[in-house]
């Protein structure tokens, strides 16, 4: 493979690994924290793109400035991330904290699925699309190949900065220490006058926030239809499985790790394209089943 | 005379007997399979539409030979195992006089023996794939439009005459039996027709794929003189829109078999010069019918009713619901004006003619319908907010179909150049 095709791939990998980071970076968080694996997830990303580019093309049809796509995007994905995550956590989630696994897995699958209901209800079965962003930004040229600015430039930037800024957040801030406080043992936690109810909300908060703001930012790039949700939340298990969960900087490593092998693929063996997400997943689970990047857990006796 | 023989005759007249003495109904009931969900609901949504329109316009001319005529949907996109149980309870508990099944060539191959158990009349309004009538023989299954072959077909005859020169070429097609099949029919005519063509990427990218941003750096790297995707919905805007985004329309020239379905969504940014088709002669400013009293009412109703133009699903359906109707008046005329039985409804319909809103279509005698194709390549006009044909070739259907008995692959083999010069009727974008 000559340097100038290895350099395309990388750069096509990264775009696509800094989408997908912050779609699993809300998942494993608040698995994380609550110890529930999150369906509903993938709806929050579906339903965070349709309401960007909703956003956007009224934006666009009121004649006001193009730019303010932008904050638009931010802005829907605030709005739809907290509205649906305080209204499943608080009337959904909070009654099955103490319930079996395979329950609560069950009740955000059920969530998913009337969600992309409301998502048809709400927008419809055709595709939407609001390009604004991408287009303001234009091209840059590599080696005579122009990318999207916005692919190549602005995604993994928010990608670095979310993850940054998570990092901030858990290490730096007593909100942050209180959940990881929480993450690492919730009962000791507990026990110090933690208030458990409140982190939980919090952590269900940011991950929605965080998965709607992915579906907003993917809005530019691709047309939100029916499917976009199941589609992520699949390929965002996978990311989070490979790297453990609970785990966000393994969550950034992995995504980073797919997004390659999967632009790898599209030049080197085309037909592996969709299988190798999936293929380091069972590999890496293989040899190191808690994940690459998780700590094996502690025994409580 | 053995038995057998004698046994089926009197089954040939006990039918005979039951036919002749049908009562007339007092409505037709058919039942149709189309996606109302899921992503090729792009499809289904303004057929079910168009056929609330046509059904309307039918029974307010007295229906069919004095009977009105309803519909019953089912929605394809609940699965295959969905529309099975539906059909047969469509059948046998509602009682339908007429299947229309379906825009899945799935559901298609599933359908067709559960028609001949059934014994009931079903028309193939929509899929595709060319296997059907070339794998199996059916006495009650009929397809009301062409198929894949004569739809890959045109469009790679159109290419030849309008940019012979092309040396190599990409394909980016969904990675499912259309997608497959599609580019399998094309590169076989491709080889046959032109050899020195040199395939540079075969990409297949998972269907309903969000993003074909690595596809699209690969194809800018190779810069292949044409790129072929028979793409549809969601994923053919998101490949032609990313295209667009990164200068690939600039580069290669886009052949897009599917494009009249996505035109008015991707609007004003479809770059002009793209080859694209509609699957048959469907499209809204048909060159040879736009100034049809009838067709322009059609068009100016559903797009009062919808907010959009109609695509080529709509035409399709028009054809299914026209065939039936000239199948009946057939059997009616056949009978002396009495009411047909439904058996012989089955037997009008082969080597039926019937025009829905396009040129006449002609039911072969493997049932395979022979349909006209149309492609063309984009252009801008004011009056438009999206891309519109021009350049329009329409293709006699009867040169460029699979031949009753033969086999589609082992038949294009046989083409010679002499299908290049094919007499094709051209037409210009009439401002």
């Amino acid at each position: 493979m000559d340097p100038i095709l290895l350099l395309l791939a990388t750069l096509d990998g990264i775009a696509y690994a800094a989408l997908v980071f912050l779609v699993a970076v809300g998942l494993t968080l608040i698995f994380g924290v609550m110890r529930i694996l999150n369906v509903a997830h993938g709806a929050f990303y579906a339903i965070g793109g349709y309401a960007a580019a909703s956003l956007v093309l009224a934006i666009s049809d009121a004649d006001f400035s193009p730019w303010l796509s932008f904050p638009a995007l931010l802005v829907a994905a605030a709005g739809v991330g907290a509205a649906l995550g305080l209204v499943i956590e608080r009337f959904l989630l909070r009654h099955i904290y103490a319930k079996e696994e395979v329950l609560q897995l069950l009740v955000t699958f059920a969530a998913f699925m009337i969600l992309e209901d409301v998502q048809r209800l709400v927008w419809g079965v055709q595709p939407y699309s609001a390009t604004d962003p991408v287009r303001l930004l234009g091209t840059v040229d590599v080696m005579g190949i122009p990318y999207n600015a916005y692919q190549i430039i602005l995604l993994p930037v928010i990608a670095v900065m979310v993850l940054l800024g998570l990092r901030w957040f858990l290490r730096r801030t007593l909100s942050g220490k209180v959940i990881t406080a929480v993450t690492e043992d919730r009962e000791t936690a507990i026990a110090m006058g933690i208030d458990a109810r409140k982190v939980f909300t919090v952590t269900f908060v940011i991950g929605a926030v965080l998965a709607a703001l992915g579906g907003a930012l993917a809005s530019p790039t691709t047309a939100i239809q029916l499917g976009l949700g199941a589609e992520m939340i699949v390929l965002s298990f996978a990311v989070v499985a490979t790297a453990g969960l609970g785990q966000v900087e393994g969550a950034a490593l992995t995504a980073l790790l797919i997004g390659l092998g999967r632009s790898f693929a599209v030049y080197l063996v085309p037909e592996l394209d969709v299988l190798i997400p999936y293929m380091i997943m069972v590999l890496v689970l293989l040899f190191r089943p808690q994940g690459l990047f998780a700590v094996a857990e502690k025994r409580r006796i | 005379m053995n038995g057998l023989l004698k046994l089926s005759i009197a089954m040939a007249l006990a039918l005979y007997a039951e036919a002749a003495a049908a009562d007339k109904p007092d409505t037709l009931t058919i039942g149709i399979t189309g996606f109302l969900s899921g992503p090729a609901s792009v499809f289904g949504e303004p057929a079910k539409a168009a056929s609330e329109i046509l059904l309307d316009d039918l029974n307010r001319e007295g229906g069919i030979g004095g009977v009105p005529v309803t519909a019953v949907w089912v929605d394809e996109g609940a699965g295959g195992e969905h529309v099975l149980s539906e059909y047969r309870r469509l059948v046998q508990d509602v009682g339908v006089d007429a299947m229309f099944a379906s825009i899945s060539s799935g559901n298609c191959k599933k359908v067709a023996p559960l028609a001949e158990d059934l014994q009931v009349l079903n028309i193939m309004w929509d899929c595709g794939t060319q296997k059907i009538f070339e794998e199996n023989s059916y006495r009650y299954v009929f397809r009301t439009q062409a198929n894949a072959t004569p739809e890959m077909l045109s469009t790679l005859l159109y290419l030849l005459k309008t940019k012979p020169e092309f040396e190599s070429i990409a394909v980016v097609n969904q990675d499912y039996a259309w997608g497959r099949d599609s580019w399998h029919i094309f590169s076989t005519a491709l080889k046959q027709l032109k050899p020195g063509v040199r395939v540079v990427a075969e990409l297949f990218p998972k269907f309903g794929a969000p993003d074909f941003s690595t596809e699209i750096s690969r194809l800018l790297a190779l810069r292949p003189d044409v790129i072929l995707s028979t793409a549809w919905g969601g994923d053919l805007d998101n490949f032609v829109r990313q295209s667009v985004q990164r200068g690939l329309t600039e580069r290669s020239t886009f052949v897009l078999p599917l494009m009249e379905s996505s035109l008015q969504r991707i609007g004003p940014d479809m770059p002009e010069g793209v080859i694209v088709g509609g699957r048959g002669d469907h499209y809204f400013l048909h060159p040879e019918f736009r100034q049809d009293p009838d067709f322009q009412a059609f068009i100016e109703r559903y797009k009062a009713e919808t907010g959009e133009y109609p695509i080529y699903p709509v035409f399709h359906i028009a054809q299914a619901l026209s065939a039936l109707k000239g199948a009946y008046e057939k059997a009616i005329a056949a009978n002396d004006g009495a009411w047909p039985g439904k058996e012989q409804v089955v037997e009008a319909m082969e080597g039926l003619e019937f025009r829905g809103l396009g040129r006449t279509v002609h039911i072969r005698e493997d049932h395979q319908g022979v349909e006209d194709q149309m492609i063309g390549v984009t252009r801008h006009d004011p009056a438009y907010d999206f891309a519109v044909m021009d350049h329009m070739m329409i293709f006699p259907g009867s040169a460029i179909t699979t031949p009753a008995g033969m086999e589609s692959t082992a038949w294009l083999k046989t083409l010679s150049d002499s299908i290049l010069d094919l007499p094709v009727q051209t037409y210009r974008h009439a401002e």
